[in-house]
């Protein structure tokens, strides 16, 4: 056996049988270090002939390369147990629960008061607003309750103490002021809905002191009655999310619409829950008509040139037919429970084309 | 108002049954509420005959008899004294439900000491349908076996309740509502023919007007010899149907004819009278005991009816005590008049008074509906209980017709999109009973005398438009609207939207609660002016509009807590009152937070006022309003802790917002366990974004020069704010320093009493070449100088 072919096999022997990389790396100035014993063949070419050293030469290199490959290919294995080990050592539980986040939630009426901004939205409303505390005159003058009429006692109407000469302020019974205040503010065409708080003095299984309507307005010329069955029909169809909706429209009375409807869908009751659109019997949902003459002059409109319809809806009876709430009580009780039940992922948002819900 | 169907049958041929009739009511505006037919409780009984009637063997009070029923012959045991062999009864089967006695009879055959029986022989008493005394029911032997026992004790006759609206008076009157449904189709209208009595006396009661506004026609009869005993059955029956129960002849026809045709009478024994009755207006002082049993004091606005001894009526409320019919009364004196409606309202909300007559009179009676009222009753009364019958006394004279009405009738397709024919029109408006001059476009038209809410031309396109039925409408959805789509919220209203996405995604719960709260809680927490306190409260703790949304919350958390609740977070945006005005009105986002003490392994970051104020600064960022615009200040108000809790301005006077712990002595007014952390934004004090104009944003600058960053460590006097002295850290260059971050608070061994370290790290941005040491060193020490000479902060050493 030459030289060449004894340091190759006892060097590959020990690169094979090294533990460490501190350990391989000892074999490797061993073997290849500038006083290493591959090196020390390596220097012996200088003292060849060229015939020896053109046979030689090229031995001793690829010699040297074999080995240093060896080195190289032993390393990669040992830093991969190397890596192995150590990750190893770093192994944790992730099936430990990790940190809990809080989970928020929105109200049902306050989504739905999205939800009803959205369809409107698309038809061409926008959204307004008008204060909880209003004046005899917006509540209930300007919207032709005659004074001292019965029609003003059926609103159960909170009163603040008269306040010197003027008349008692109250609390809203209904979105209807908004109408006034938007018509007094601007000129027709309007389309608008009115969301928003109202109250009555009534506490009960199916009332509470405070809830929520909204009112619709729309003043135009060439707005019938027609339209407004169209108009609420859609939205029906669109916030109940179904396909077709039977719908009808009865009339009653309003002292600010003329002629007054009120509007009535069928559903199916299938034990607590409610399928509105179609089935034996009718639901009251809402309270409507074209806006009456008086109370277009009474915001300076003339009757003559435009025409328009409103309507008013109760928000939270509507949350609680879509979203099966039995009751209504517990909306105003702020209790995590039935909020965290009842309530909305925060980043649900009602559109049209994403759907409501 | 509730009515039978016999009973409209009085006033309208139809071919109808009783749903045919609800549903013509349903379209023409009359919201019917609930119908029901007493037959549909008697079903299972039927009329039977009695073939013997044997005394029972082992019981003397009880008979045997053979009965032959629907069921073929059956041997039923009676305890009844008047069961006898012939007798047409009740039979009621094996397990028919027994709706007197509230139980049901055996399905199987029960002996009754020894003997089998195989039913029941009813009284009317049994079937809730009357008052047996001798007895089981004893029938007419004409009505044939198996007749329904409804029909055989004319009980079959359905009851329809329904909603009047306050503009309809003219039905609360049987014949009125027969009208309209005539008119809508149900049938043909049947007035009825009342004649004037035939008089045989002189009517020497006089009556006289003093307050025409107040009572314009005032007419009556005398009727002597009267006997004031139980009203024919008939009546009883249809008044006890609708839920009247009879008392008197005198008193139920009175009531009868109000139901009957919408006519409230009043009845004075006329022995109690003394001396003129006569209609005025009150005067100070003077009190009437009222048929209710209570004293009214008489206030000078009322109308009153008098005679020598005083007040003896409230005009259209109620009538007193001294002069009301009895049983002993014999000769009565019959008062038909009319009240005006608004003056009877405001006695009635006056006296507090509830009654039948206030309620007809202060919506409007027909005012062409004295006589004819008055002379029905006469005629229903004489009838029953004979009596000699005077000439009728007017005082007063006719009240004024409302004026004419202009009806173009364009305006019934301007207003509905109906298209309906002038002559259709025209027949519907007559049988309502309006008179009409037809000019051709328009018709003139005068309403009848039983309708007050017929005032313009769309009144009388309501009326063509409910008896066409609204089914006929042409449902068309809204055309687009014109122009271009405006923004459909408000700024505020997207803010809201924002803030409450923001709050729920960072484990908030939303609330709504009341707009209103106990005054004294709500003195804890503002303002509480009497102009936002409530008169007439729901609850005495409910009375005073909210000067803050927090209080409710933090109830809210505390019986959260009680429930078990290990901690929670809430929040509400709404309103807050600052006064009564329409500009008083705030919107307020409010947070409030109880820490939970639940533990994980890892460790919980504690929330705590700091928590607080990054939800705040979340919220607001979210809205666009990024923190750099806002400055840090003590509390404005008393319900925050005074050490932990402050206030966000927007500049010196503007408090946007405030935040931190809750005063305990607030927690502890309200009962409720601390600490609670939270804040409060009001919207309205956020500047209002202007009208968005283009929507392109600005070229963005990408700077590729690597930002420095820089470590510095103040000492600073507890009393100066950390936001002073990073307001004087970026204010030495507003160029370089990008950004600040306080990685460091220290206060102890090594720093000066009533100091802190604080550490800053500062990195700078250069703009354009890269920044060498020289120009770093100089941003820094001008930074130290800076801060040193706003803060009085130096370098810690």
């Amino acid at each position: 056996m030459s030289d060449i072919e004894k340091i190759e096999k006892e060097a590959l022997k020990a690169i094979s049988g090294v533990g460490d990389l501190a350990a391989l790396d000892e074999v490797r100035v061993a073997e290849l270090g500038k006083k290493g014993r591959v090196s020390g063949l390596m220097k012996t070419l200088g003292k060849m002939s060229n015939e020896e050293r053109q046979e030689m030469g090229p031995k001793l290199n690829a010699l040297k390369q074999r080995v240093a490959d060896a080195v190289e290919a032993r390393k990669a294995v040992l830093e991969d147990e190397a890596l192995e080990a150590r990750l190893a050592t770093e192994k944790v539980d992730l099936s430990l629960p990790a940190r809990p986040e809080p989970k928020g939630a929105l109200h049902p009426v306050m989504q739905v008061f999205e939800e009803i901004a959205a369809i409107f939205g698309d038809m061409g409303f926008s959204v307004a607003e008008g204060p909880d505390i209003e004046d005899d005159w917006h509540n209930f003058t300007a919207l032709n309750f005659p004074e001292g009429h019965p029609a003003r006692e059926t609103h159960d109407t909170f009163f603040f103490s008269p306040q010197g000469e003027e008349a008692a302020k109250v609390l809203r019974t209904h979105t209807s002021p908004v109408q006034i205040r938007t018509m007094m503010a601007g000129e027709p065409p309007i389309r608008i809905i009115a969301p928003g708080r109202v109250y009555r003095n009534d506490w009960d299984a199916t009332h509470t002191p405070m809830f929520h309507q909204v009112e619709g307005l729309v003043i135009e010329s060439g707005i019938h009655m027609g339209h407004l069955k169209g108009c609420l029909i859609d939205f029906v169809k669109a916030f109940f999310e179904v396909d077709a909706v039977e719908a009808r429209l009865r009339p009653h009375f309003f002292p600010f619409t003329e002629p007054s409807a009120e509007m009535d869908v069928k559903y199916t009751r299938d034990g607590d829950t409610i399928k509105i659109g179609d089935g034996e019997q009718w639901m009251e949902i809402l309270g409507c008509g074209m806006v009456h003459p008086n109370v277009l002059k009474n915001c300076g409109i003339d009757p003559e040139v435009y025409q328009g319809f409103a309507f008013g809806m109760g928000v939270d009876r509507l949350a609680m037919l879509k979203y099966g709430m039995p009751d209504l009580r517990p909306y105003f009780e702020a209790d995590p429970a039935w909020t965290r039940h009842y309530g909305f992922k925060p980043w649900l948002t009602p559109s049209v084309s994403g759907g409501l819900s | 108002m509730k009515f039978t169907l016999s009973w409209l049958e009085d006033y309208l041929a139809t071919k109808l049954d009783v749903n045919g009739i609800a549903e013509v009511m349903l379209k023409a505006g009359l919201e019917v509420e609930e119908i029901h037919n007493p037959a549909d409780d008697l079903s299972a009984f039927t009329v039977a005959k009695v073939k013997t009637a044997e005394p029972h063997p082992d019981a003397d009070k009880l008979r045997v008899c053979t009965v032959d029923t629907v069921d073929g012959e059956k041997q039923i045991v009676c305890g009844a004294p008047n069961a006898r062999a012939g007798m047409t009864a009740i039979y009621a089967p094996l397990g028919a439900y027994i709706p007197g006695l509230d139980f049901s009879l055996d399905k199987k055959p029960r002996k009754i000491r020894g003997v089998e029986s195989q039913g029941m022989m009813c009284s009317t008493k049994e079937l809730n349908a009357g008052e047996d005394h001798d007895g089981i029911a004893d029938l007419d032997a004409k009505i044939p076996l198996g007749t329904p026992a409804a029909d055989a004790l004319g009980l079959n006759d359905p009851v329809i309740d329904f909603e009047v609206t306050p503009n309809r008076p003219d039905w609360l009157g049987v014949e009125g509502i027969a009208r309209d449904l005539a008119a809508a189709g149900a049938g043909r209208f049947l007035p009825r023919e009342i004649k004037p009595p035939v008089s045989k006396i002189e009517c020497d009661q006089d009556i006289r007007i003093e307050a025409e506004a107040a009572c314009p026609i005032f007419a009556g009869a005398l009727i002597r010899g009267v006997k004031n005993g139980p009203s024919p059955d008939w009546m009883q029956k249809r008044l006890k149907a609708v839920g009247i129960t009879p008392k008197s002849l005198l008193v139920d026809v009175t009531n009868y004819v109000s139901l009957d045709r919408a006519r409230p009478l009043h009845a004075y024994d006329a022995a109690k009278l003394k001396g003129a009755i006569v209609a005025r207006l009150g005067r100070a002082g003077e009190t009437l005991a009222a048929l209710d049993g209570k004293t009214y004091e008489i206030m000078p606005d009322m109308c009153v009816i008098a005679d020598d001894s005083g007040v003896i009526g409230l005009g259209g409320v109620m009538g007193g005590e001294s002069t009301a019919v009895s049983a002993e009364t014999v000769d009565v004196f019959l008062e038909s008049a009319w009240f005006d409606p608004l003056r009877t309202a405001r006695t009635g909300r006056m006296t507090g008074i509830v009654s039948d007559a206030r309620y007809r009179f202060e919506r409007g009676v027909d005012t062409a509906s004295c006589l004819p009222g008055l002379h029905y009753a006469i005629e229903l009364i004489t009838a029953a209980g004979g009596g000699k019958v005077s000439d009728v006394k007017i005082a007063g004279g006719k009240i004024p017709r409302q004026d004419k009405v202009a009806f173009k009738l364009a305006d019934v397709a301007r207003l509905t999109g109906l298209d309906v024919k002038a002559k259709d029109m025209r027949k519907t408006l007559t049988e309502l009973g309006f008179e009409i001059e037809d000019s051709g476009e328009a018709y003139y038209v005068v309403p009848p005398t039983w309708r007050f809410d017929i005032e313009q031309s769309a009144d009388l396109v309501e009326e063509i438009a409910r008896t066409q039925g609204y089914d006929a409408l042409p449902g068309q959805s809204l055309p687009p609207p014109e122009g271009g789509r405006g923004a459909v919220t408000t700024t505020i209203q997207d803010r809201v939207r924002t803030a409450r996405r923001t709050l729920a995604a960072r484990g908030f719960l939303e609330a709504v609660t009341w707009s209103f709260m106990d005054k004294e809680k709500a003195a804890l927490f503002g303002e509480t002016p009497d102009e936002l306190t409530l008169a007439n409260p729901v609850t005495s703790d409910l009375n005073q509009m909210r000067p803050t949304i927090l209080a409710n919350l933090a109830e809210a958390l505390q019986r959260a807590k009680d429930r078990g609740e290990r901690g929670s977070a809430l929040f509400e945006a709404g309103p807050i009152y600052l006064g009564d005005g329409p500009k008083d009105q705030r919107t307020i986002v409010a947070a409030l937070m109880r820490p939970s003490n639940a533990r994980h392994w890892q460790g919980l970051p504690a929330y705590d006022a700091y928590a607080a104020k990054s939800d705040l600064l979340a919220v607001l960022e979210a809205i666009g309003q990024p923190e750099a615009r806002f400055q840090v200040a003590a509390p404005r108000d008393k319900h925050w802790h005074p050490g932990q809790g402050a206030s966000l301005k927007m500049g010196p006077k503007v408090t946007v917002a405030q935040f931190g712990a809750l005063h305990p002595r607030v927690l502890k007014a309200l009962d409720v366990d601390g600490p609670l952390y939270g804040f409060e934004l009001n919207l309205n004090a956020l500047p209002q974004m202007k009208a968005r104009g283009a929507k392109t944003r600005s070229k963005l600058d990408i700077i590729d020069r690597s930002p420095v960053r820089r470590d510095l460590a103040f000492v600073l006097a507890d009393s100066v704010p950390v936001a002073d002295l990073l307001a004087a850290i970026r204010g030495a260059d507003k160029q370089l320093v990008s950004d600040l971050s306080v990685f460091d608070v220290y206060a102890g061994k090594g720093i000066e009493e009533g100091h802190r370290s604080i550490g800053v790290e500062v990195t700078l941005q250069p703009q354009g070449e890269t920044l060498t040491d020289k120009e770093i060193e100089a941003v820094m020490e001008k930074i130290v100088e800076k801060a040193g000479k706003a803060t009085g902060a130096t370098l810690r050493g």
